[in-house]
């Protein structure tokens, strides 16, 4: 199916089903008062990162929103680093700086986790330009919502990535609200489609809840930055089964709405169907990769609860890579100048 | 050595930095065949071509924003943004990203990024022209921010800030472009470091503390002050962030009185915070308050007498420092001369 292997299209399952669990248990830490701040959690959108992120080569680059503990963990981020950084834990993979908000792997090139809305769009411009200026077959993903688009930066960037010609796929996770916003009062235009002829750049509208066709818009779309082509935009039609955040009751959607949603056009239970359907999985297989999922998620909660906190030395650590340069004048007058 | 101006010196610095390194390169509205608004980048395009000269479409918050993207990737852009005031439009990537990603991504990733900005006023450029608040920056951790005021303090800075694995904010000012001074020959090689300040001129009586082009307003008052037997020290911060607090206190442990001279506005400014540090070290040393020598408290007016009102100047220098150091028997100055 879709020139996968079987073992590949059960990976995309776990991983879908992986991304689930681990929200779900990240909203239970969050009430029990374990994880502070903000939580945005992916549940419903699995279908779209992982699509999307699985279709890269593992040197391509992701730049991200803050609704990325998704996309980290298919980036390849150890779900116990991303549990132990939603804990506040030293050994969270921004050693516990940085929070949901900004996950962070320079190795597995998973650069953020931006908390300023679309923000993501004009740093994968400069990423792209980092990858054609040093002649790289690498690409750079950029994933936002449908409100990144209203911020001048989604302009600015598409438009240079564009005349630039960057190795930048820009996909739109349209999930038909930005907060508590319907897209009908926040676009005087209702498709992107127009936006991407607009900067000069092909345009894709792909069903994100269908993990399949994301993978494959995404594969096309790096395909053609690989080959100096330029930057696509996709937009992604998803929804995101709860609140904003988690404390957002989100009442400028009706029950209704969200529950026909969840009933029918949930990701994962659309493969499981696909697979079963094309008998490419068992009952079995599908329960043992939620097994995994499960055990992988219970196991990142109990190493989050079980790792320390940084100490206070760790406070003013990496303010500067230069440390006489953290602040003015260090509280320890013993800080060396130089 | 040989004398050239404060726009020569940085075109030297980003040149030999582009030839020293092939990561180098540079971005900003009409650099490469326009030569830079203010001629700094002028002939680099011809020399390094249009992979590391680029020009931008008209768009700072791309401009910088493009920069941190390419610097986390290994490249060190030199990133020029026309005027200060415009680079309010690229605040948020200044702030929220150049600053921050090292520290909330957990010392991870490198940002070897130089912001290029002129400010300041006096050419009847207008309201929105003609600004100087660095301190907007110098307030943010994570963020290092310079402002050389002589050319040679600005070629070696520039090379040191490119060379910088951290974020710079280079802050140079419209009027100084065509000051001269002094520099080693070509091919001499030297760098400045980003956390020492300079004492510009020698002093006992009073110590003022100054930057960019208030350095020069402030060397030619103390030129003055000498003729009445008052003796300045003249202080070039060159960094507000980090700053050389040392320099300061040992000049202010020498002289007891101080006086911050600044061109931008007074209120919550980079002079009140530089106070404010002085105080906080200093007290038990003082002889005097600290006076402040700054521009007027109104948006920059475009007609002439208006906006010279505006601006501080050498004359306001002057009473600052009479203000707190007692009067001195000195040779008597005929009535004709100290005209300012």
């Amino acid at each position: 199916m879709a020139g996968l292997s079987r073992a590949q299209l059960l990976d995309l399952h776990y991983q879908m089903s992986l991304i689930r669990l681990f929200e779900e248990k990240a909203g239970e830490a969050y009430t029990l008062g374990k994880i502070g701040g903000f939580l945005h959690l992916y549940i419903g959108q699995e279908a779209t990162g992982v699509g999307a992120i699985t279709a890269l080569q593992p040197t391509d680059y992701v730049v991200s929103s803050y609704r990325e503990h998704g996309h980290a963990i298919v980036k390849g981020l150890e779900p116990r680093a991303v549990m132990a950084e939603l804990y506040g834990k030293a050994t969270g993979c921004s050693k516990g700086r940085g929070g949901s908000m900004h996950m962070f792997s320079e190795k597995l090139r998973m650069f953020g986790g931006q908390a300023i809305v679309g923000a993501q769009i004009v740093i994968a411009t400069g990423i792209g330009l980092g990858i054609q200026y040093q002649e790289a077959p690498d690409v750079a993903l950029t994933l936002f919502g449908d409100g990144a688009v209203d911020e001048g930066a989604f302009h600015e960037g598409l438009n240079l990535s564009s005349l630039w010609k960057l190795p930048v796929v820009f996909l739109c996770e349209n999930n038909e609200y930005s907060m508590g916003n319907t897209l009908a009062k926040a676009w005087a235009v209702s498709s992107l489609e127009p936006r991407a002829a607009a900067y000069g750049m092909p345009y894709i509208s792909v069903d994100g809840m269908d993990v399949l066709a994301v993978r494959e818009a995404v594969a096309t779309a790096a395909a053609r930055a690989r080959n100096g082509e330029g930057p696509t935009l996709i937009e992604a039609h998803t929804y995101r089964f709860r609140g904003h955040s988690i404390a957002d009751p989100a009442a400028y959607r009706t029950r209704d709405e969200e529950t026909r949603w969840k009933a029918t056009r949930d990701p994962i239970t659309l493969f499981e169907a696909k697979l079963r359907e094309a008998g490419l999985a068992r009952d079995e297989d599908l329960r043992a990769n939620h097994e995994r999922a499960n055990d992988t998620v219970e196991d990142a909660a109990q190493f989050a609860d079980d790792s320390p906190f940084p100490t206070l030395d760790d406070l003013y650590d990496d303010v500067l890579l230069d440390g006489t340069g953290a602040i003015a004048w260090r509280d320890k007058p013993s800080t060396p100048r130089d | 050595m040989r004398v050239i101006t404060y726009r020569d010196a940085l075109r030297e610095a980003i040149r030999e930095e582009m030839q020293r390194d092939e990561r180098v390169y540079i971005l900003g509205e009409d650099i490469a065949g326009y030569g830079g608004a203010y001629s700094v980048t002028k002939g680099l395009f011809e020399e390094f071509g249009e992979k590391r000269v680029r020009d931008t479409p008209l768009a700072e918050e791309v401009i910088v924003g493009t920069a941190i993207g390419s610097a986390i990737t290994g490249l060190r852009p030199i990133a020029e943004l026309m005027t200060m005031n415009f680079s309010l439009l690229a605040s948020d990537q200044i702030i929220n990203s150049a600053a921050k990603f090292l520290y909330m991504f957990g010392g991870q990733t490198r940002m070897p990024l130089v912001v290029r900005m002129p400010g300041g006023g006096g050419a009847q450029r207008g309201a929105q022209h003609s600004q100087f608040f660095e301190t907007l920056y110098a307030h943010i951790p994570g963020l290092k921010v310079v402002m050389p005021a002589t050319p040679y303090d600005a070629k070696g800075m520039l090379k040191s800030a490119i060379r910088d694995d951290d974020p710079v904010i280079f802050v140079e000012h419209e009027l100084l472009y065509n000051v001269k001074g002094e520099v080693p020959d070509e091919g001499v090689e030297y760098t400045l470091p980003l956390n020492r300040a300079d004492r510009k001129r020698e002093g006992k009586d009073v110590t003022i503390v100054t930057f960019s082009r208030m350095v020069h307003i402030s060397l030619q008052a103390a030129e003055e002050l000498a003729k009445d037997g008052i003796e300045a020290e003249v202080i070039d911060l060159r960094s507000l962030r980090p700053i050389d607090l040392d320099l300061i206190l040992e000049s202010v442990r020498k002289t007891n009185r101080v006086v911050v001279a600044e061109e931008g506005w007074k209120y919550y400014g980079t002079g009140q915070g530089i106070a404010a540090l002085i105080y906080e070290h200093a007290f038990d040393y003082m002889d005097a308050p600290i006076g402040h020598v700054t521009g007027k408290d109104v948006p920059m007016p475009y007609s002439k007498p208006l906006e010279q009102a505006a601006l501080p100047s050498r004359a306001d220098v002057i009473a600052a420092v009479k203000a707190i150091v007692p009067a001195r028997t000195a040779t008597p100055v005929p009535a004709s001369a100290g005209a300012q």
